[in-house]
C-alpha cells in the first residue's frame, strides 16, 4: 500500500439553499482515507452523512472545498453506491439489477455473466436470479444492492445505511455475508449507520458526528482483530468501553440538536 | 360460548380449514355466476318487454330477431365489409396516436425544456374535441380512410401523450439516482429507466386513447362517410332500419370489449414485474 490516501477530503461544505430556508448539511470536512480501509460514519439523523456520500457519489455538487478518489486501475469505476432503501430497479430481474453497473459499462458479456454469476452465487441469490424484485424480502433486496455494488468492481464502496430497514436476524447474516465479501476483495468502504454495534462489527475507524450542521468531532481506532463476530464485538471490555463512548456522544449531540 | 369454540377447532383444525376453503370456493363462483347472469338478464329481459308490446318493438326490436338480422348480414358480406372499413381506420388512427404521443411524452418527461415549451400547446389543443375538428379536417382530408385515420389520431394523441409525460416524471427519484450512479449513458438512461419505468401509467393512457378511438370512429362515419360501422349505424337509422342499426351498436360493444381484453393481455405481458 502506497502513502497515498484512497479519499482525500478537503474542507468540504454544502449548503442547501432554498426561498426561506439554508441548511448547512456539511461545514467544511476534511478527511483521509487510505487504500482498504472500513470507515463507519455515525451521527445523529439530519446531520449531513447522506449528503457528504450522495457528494461522492457524484449526485450532489459541493458548495465549497473538494474531494479526490484515487483512481488504482484505469477500467475501474471510481465509485458505486448502495442506497438506503428501493435501490433495486423493479422492472430489471435480479440477474439484471446485478449486471446494472457493468452493462451500463459496455462490458464484454463474457465478463458481465461470469462476474455477475460470481456475485449472485455469493450473496446466495443464484436461485432467485430470474425473480423480479416485488417477489423478494427486504433483506434480499438488499443483497441485490449490494451484490450490484461489489459486482461493479468499484475503487471505492458507498454505503448509505444498507441494514437500517432489515430485522436483527437478516442484519446479523448481511452483516456477515458482507465482512466476508469485503475481506475477499479489500475494498475501501464508507459506511453510514446509526447501529454502534454495526460500526463496531465493520469498521477500523469509527468517524463521530455532530448534529448540524455537521462535522466530524471524534474519531475512533476500533482494535478488535479480524475476523470478528458480532458476539467477539459484545464479549470484549474494550468495545463495551467504547460503545458506552459513541453512546454518550450521539445522546449530547441529540439533545444539542433539539436546543 | 369460548369451549365450544375451541372444542370445534380441537377436533380437526384440517377439516375447519377445508370448510372454510370450500366455502370461500362457493362464494368465487357465485360471483362468477353473478357477473354472467347480469347481461343474459337483460337480454331476456329485453326479449320479454318487446315481444309482449310493454316497449315498442319498431324502437327495440327482440334480441333474437336482431340476431337473426346480424346472421343475414353477415351471409351477405354488406356486415364484413363495414367492419373491415372501420378496423382499418381504427388501427391506422390508433398507430398515428399512440406512437407519436409515446414518443413525444417521453421526451417531455425527460426533458424539462421540451417540456415547458410543448405543455403548452399541449394544454390549449387537449381541449377542443377533434370532432369539432371534423368538418375542417374532411376539407382538407376528404371523405375517405384519411380523414378518420386523423381525427382518430388526433383524439388519441392526447391521453397518450399527458400518461406518458406523467410517467416518465413520477418514477422514483431513487431509479435515476441509481441510474447516474452506475454511468448509464442518456440512450441507457431512456430505454433502460424512462421507458419502461413509465410504461405501467403510459399504458393507462393507451387504454383510454383505445376507448376514445372507438367512440370517435363512429362519431367520425356517421358525420361524414360512405363506409364503416358508424355509417352503417348512421344509414339505417336514417332508413328506419332499427335492426340493423343495433347490429351496428353491437358491433361497437363488441369490438370495444375486445380490444380492452387484448390490450390488457398485452399490458401483463409488458409489465411481468408488477
Ligand atoms: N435536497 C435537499 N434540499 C434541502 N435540504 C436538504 C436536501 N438534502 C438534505 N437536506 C438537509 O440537509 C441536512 C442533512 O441531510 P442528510 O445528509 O440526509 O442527513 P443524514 O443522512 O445524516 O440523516 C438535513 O437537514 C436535510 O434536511
Ligand atoms: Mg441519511
Amino acid at each position: 500500500m502506497s502513502g497515498k490516501p484512497k479519499i482525500q477530503i478537503e474542507n468540504l461544505t454544502k449548503v442547501f439553499y432554498k426561498k426561506d430556508s439554508r441548511v448547512v448539511a456539511l461545514d467544511r470536512v476534511s478527511l483521509s482515507v487510505s487504500d482498504g480501509e472500513f470507515i463507519c460514519l455515525v451521527g445523529p439523523s439530519g446531520c449531513g452523512k447522506t449528503t457528504l456520500l450522495r457528494i461522492l457519489a457524484g449526485l450532489e455538487t459541493p458548495s465549497a472545498g473538494s474531494y479526490t478518489i484515487s483512481r488504482g486501475k484505469q477500467e475501474r469505476p471510481l465509485q458505486s453506491m448502495v442506497f438506503q432503501e428501493q435501490g433495486v430497479i423493479p422492472w430489471l430481474t435480479v440477474r439484471e439489477n446485478v449486471a446494472f453497473g457493468l452493462k451500463m459499462r459496455k462490458l464484454p458479456k463474457k465478463v458481465v455473466n461470469e462476474r455477475t454469476a460470481y456475485y449472485l452465487e455469493k450473496t446466495g441469490l443464484s436461485p432467485y436470479a430470474s425473480l423480479y424484485p416485488k417477489e423478494l424480502s427486504g433483506g434480499m433486496k438488499q443483497r441485490v444492492s449490494i451484490a450490484r455494488a461489489f459486482a461493479n468492481d468499484p475503487e471505492i464502496l458507498l454505503m448509505d445505511e444498507p441494514f437500517a430497514a432489515l430485522d436483527e436476524q437478516n442484519k446479523f447474516i448481511l452483516q456477515e455475508e458482507l465482512l466476508a465479501i469485503w475481506s475477499e476483495t479489500k475494498k475501501t468502504v464508507l459506511f453510514i449507520t446509526h447501529s454502534i454495534d454495526e460500526a463496531l462489527l465493520l469498521a477500523d475507524r469509527i468517524l463521530l458526528m455532530s448534529a448540524q450542521p455537521g462535522q466530524f468531532v471524534k474519531e475512533i481506532k476500533v482494535s478488535l482483530p479480524r475476523p470478528r463476530t458480532m458476539e467477539q464485538v459484545r464479549a470484549d471490555p474494550e468495545m463495551a468501553k467504547q460503545f458506552v463512548d459513541i453512546r454518550k456522544h450521539l445522546q449530547e449531540e441529540v439533545q444539542r440538536s433539539r436546543k | 360460548m369460548m369451549k365450544v369454540n375451541s372444542e370445534e377447532k380441537h377436533s380437526d383444525p384440517f377439516k375447519v380449514e377445508r370448510l372454510e376453503w370450500e366455502r370461500q370456493q362457493r362464494k368465487e363462483r357465485y360471483k362468477k355466476v353473478l357477473t354472467i347472469c347480469s347481461p343474459v338478464f337483460l337480454l331476456l329481459l329485453w326479449e320479454f318487454l318487446s315481444r309482449t308490446g310493454l316497449i315498442d318493438a319498431r324502437f327495440f326490436p327482440p334480441p333474437s330477431d336482431i340476431v337473426g338480422t346480424l346472421v343475414a348480414m353477415g351471409m351477405s358480406g354488406e356486415l364484413f365489409q363495414h367492419i373491415g372499413v372501420s378496423l382499418y381506420r381504427i388501427f391506422a388512427g390508433f398507430l398515428f396516436g399512440v406512437i407519436p404521443g409515446i414518443v413525444v411524452g417521453l421526451l417531455m418527461g425527460l426533458y424539462s425544456p421540451i417540456r415547458h415549451f410543448i405543455s403548452p400547446i399541449v394544454m390549449a389543443l387537449m381541449p377542443i374535441p377533434t370532432l369539432a375538428l371534423l368538418p375542417l379536417i374532411i376539407i382538407v382530408f376528404g371523405i375517405g380512410d384519411a380523414s378518420k385515420i386523423v381525427t382518430i389520431a388526433g383524439s388519441v394523441f392526447f391521453p397518450v401523450v399527458i400518461n406518458t409525460a406523467a410517467g416518465v416524471m413520477n418514477i422514483d427519484g431513487i431509479y435515476l439516482d441509481v441510474a447516474k450512479n452506475y454511468g448509464a449513458s442518456p440512450k441507457d438512461h431512456f430505454f433502460k429507466i424512462a421507458l419502461p419505468g413509465a410504461l405501467p401509467v403510459m399504458m393507462e393512457g393507451v387504454q383510454m386513447g383505445q376507448a376514445i378511438a372507438l367512440l370517435t370512429i363512429v362519431a367520425a362515419e356517421m358525420m361524414g362517410a360512405a363506409s364503416g360501422i358508424g355509417y352503417l349505424i348512421w344509414t339505417s337509422y336514417k332508413a328506419f332500419m332499427i335492426q340493423e342499426m343495433f347490429v351496428g351498436l353491437i358491433m361497437i360493444s363488441f369490438f370495444g370489449y375486445l380490444f380492452s381484453v387484448l390490450l390488457r393481455i398485452l399490458q401483463s405481458k409488458l409489465i411481468p414485474w408488477r
